[in-house]
């Protein structure tokens, strides 16, 4: 799950992390209302779930409360990454003299937290690793102990030179680590970590992933969810226990299990169609998610014609087809349909869907080239 | 032979009294798995379906029944505390079907599962089958026959496919392993693949893999170094859309995006056959 920025700063803040004040505005009145309370000169920053937000547009800075009236304006009628732009945050513009980037994350290959750090912050981390990884320090944090005091410290060193700046970084790493550990997240980032004029060691942005699967663990941070900010199939999916992921093309997919699902669609490409979108009903039969997955995938208006491919393992194939029943009663289908099923009580589930006046087919590739001629057909 | 489990496997199911794991549970024994026991605190003594014990905690029941291999259907939360009770309790094959297990709690296990000396399989695994000895876990016993062939795949339903098609052709099994697909994971391809090139009776493998992480790409280079047995691969996720599952902060680590693209060409590079469709792994191993 992805949170904002101005919701990882309030997560980093309760870390002990220091990060300049700020407040969020949904209007340009709010916004600049809050530049006044500031005074001086603020930033006005895009809160959306998409990088490169300054590349497009979504971070300004503004001299006076009128400015920050008309940049927050601006902003809030963006549309970044097919994202559209809710909220800003408006922050008093810090005095940087440096930019360092700190970031820890879960490493499949290390099967560890890893710390990445970097005393080239404020760009494109990416940039960095491919172009001068020298500057880029990676260090794998064992779980048993946490990142220790000495660690922090040489990663702190690999940032400044002087020792009070390095001490105080490797506290913000620390403070980092046990927030990413206690929110149960997959990323934690700050970019950039600045220095100032002044000496001290501040975070100006934050990011923070979650991983969806300690959301139970952590109500609190579960409900920093702001759907209004993620695509709305997306959020109905996830609702209804579905994994989806819509897609541009027409022929729209519903499968059990991931793999299948990205085979199905593979095969769809391969057969000259293309996929509207990735859906995994999962592994357990319930009629009531097949009725949910079709009211999904029926609301976009470029399904064509819409393919089952069901290989029953745990999942009933009876169960899938009763929920096709129940759907396309409630609901009568506008695109053809193209339905392979093969598995467990699989003579029952055929059976289901002749008395209703489906066909459906055994074998997958037979089934997809049907799925594509129809959709292409349609669109012809 | 087959690797990992045979009908020497002599298995207890932690979570046995839940909707899956007695579901499940009576799958295995109808295919012919010997289940010893099951764990589920609070029902010690009670007995499942009439005639397999159930124990406490995992050292009860390891004491109890000489157990050796182990197979978890708790819920996500328990998942981690399970995996390593049985480490601790000495059982040297644990498998877990568990799905949503958090990845933070996986870097906890996996060292502690590592210094106990037990191989992990899992978790959101579909677990093993040595078609005709015995299964571990929820791949349909019905799919499979028994053969010559490994099969090591990151995927369930995808596993069914593609081991279906086998079957229909006449080309059995001697195990087909799901590894499961989550970041971090007890067992990887090149384990797998190592266990089979071991196995007398195993004459060829078949490796499924999919988009994200390298590896793929690791299993490919042990597979042209290490391998003497042909091997053929299939990699799900050819036209997934970059970057919706893995953040590009993971990307940088490992130095790799993970592509299929770049998965299949690591594959053709280290003398893989590569399937364009599931189908055409069946036609893989008739060249063989």
């Amino acid at each position: 799950m992805n949170i904002h920025e101005y919701q990882a700063k309030e997560i980093f803040r309760k870390a002990g992390i220091p990060i300049p004040p700020g407040e969020v505005a949904t209007s340009a009145a709010e916004a600049e209302a809050i530049a006044r309370k500031f005074g001086g000169t603020v930033v006005v920053k895009a809160q959306v779930h998409a990088g490169g937000r300054g590349k497009a547009g979504g971070v300004k800075l503004a001299k006076t409360p009128q400015e920050a009236r008309d940049v927050a304006e601006k902003i809030l009628g963006l549309t970044i990454k097919d994202l559209p732009v809710k909220k800003v945050l408006v922050t008093p513009a810090a005095d940087i003299e440096t930019e360092a980037y700190v970031g820890v994350i879960v490493d499949r290959a290390s099967k560890r937290a890893v710390f990445m750090v970097s005393p080239a912050g404020g760009i494109d981390i990416e940039q960095v690793a491919a172009e001068t990884p020298e500057k880029l320090m990676r260090y794998p944090v064992d779980p048993r102990y946490g990142l220790m005091p000495f660690e922090a410290m040489e990663l702190g060193f690999f940032l400044y030179d002087d020792v009070k700046k390095a001490r105080a970084a490797a506290k913000i790493m620390q403070q980092l680590y046990s927030a990413f550990v206690s929110s149960g997240g997959s990323l934690a980032e700050i970019n950039p970590l600045v220095t100032t004029p002044a000496g001290d060691v501040v975070a100006l942005d934050a990011k923070m992933v979650i991983d969806d699967n300690e959301l139970d663990r952590y109500p609190a941070i579960a409900a920093l969810r702001d759907e209004s900010s993620e695509d709305p199939s997306e959020v109905d999916a996830r609702n209804a226990n579905l994994t989806f992921i819509k897609l541009d093309g027409n022929v729209g997919c519903v499968v059990n299990g991931a793999g299948l699902a990205m085979a199905t669609m593979d095969l769809v490409k391969y057969y000259g169609g293309d996929p509207a979108n990735f859906l995994d009903i999962g592994g357990s039969s319930n009629p009531e998610k097949v009725v949910n997955a079709l009211r999904i995938i029926t609301s976009d208006p470029n399904v064509k014609a819409i393919l089952f491919n069901i290989f029953g393992g745990i999942t009933r194939t009876d169960d899938v087809a009763n929920g096709i029943v129940t759907a396309t009663k409630q609901n009568p289908l506008k695109v053809p349909i193209v339905i392979r099923l093969t598995g467990t009580n699989e003579e029952i589930a055929l059976k289901i869907l002749k008395d209703n006046g489906f066909s459906a087919m055994t074998d997958m590739d037979e089934a997809v080239k049907k799925a594509v001629s129809l959709a292409t057909g349609a669109a012809a | 032979m087959s690797i990992f489990i045979d009908n020497d496997t002599r298995l207890i199911v932690q979570g046995i009294t839940g909707r899956d794991g007695s579901f499940h549970t009576r799958q295995m024994i109808e295919y012919g798995t010997q289940v010893v026991g099951g764990v589920t605190p609070g029902k010690g003594g009670q007995k499942f379906d009439e005639k397999v014990p159930i124990f406490n905690t995992v050292h009860d029941a390891v004491k109890e029944t000489g157990a050796n291999a182990t197979v978890i259907y708790v819920p996500p939360m328990f998942a981690a505390d399970a995996m390593m009770e049985a480490a601790d309790a000495g059982i040297p094959f644990i498998v877990c079907i568990t799905e949503g297990v958090p990845v933070l709690d996986m870097t906890k296990v996996y060292p502690f599962v590592k210094e106990k000396g037990a191989r992990l399989l899992g978790p959101n695994c579909p677990g093993l089958i040595s078609p005709g000895k015995s299964k571990v876990g929820i791949i349909p016993g019905r799919i499979c026959t028994p053969g010559n062939i490994g099969l090591v795949s990151r995927s369930g339903t995808l596993t069914y496919e593609v081991v279906f098609q086998m079957t229909r052709a006449g080309m059995g099994q001697t195990t087909c392993v799901g590894i499961g697909g989550d970041p971090i994971n007890g067992t990887n391809f090149i384990d797998c693949l190592a266990a089979f090139e071991a196995d007398p009776d195993t004459e060829s493998v078949v490796m499924i893999g999919e988009i994200g992480g390298t590896d793929e790409q690791d299993a490919a280079r042990f597979v042209n170094e290490k391998m003497t047995k042909p091997v053929v691969g299939f990699i799900a996720g050819q036209t997934a859309p970059p970057g919706r599952r893995m953040g590009h902060a993971g990307a940088i680590i490992s130095g790799s995006a993970g592509t299929a693209a770049e998965k299949m060409e690591a594959f053709e590079e280290n003398g893989i056959g590569v399937a364009k469709r599931p189908i055409d792994v069946v036609q893989l191993l008739r060249n063989n």
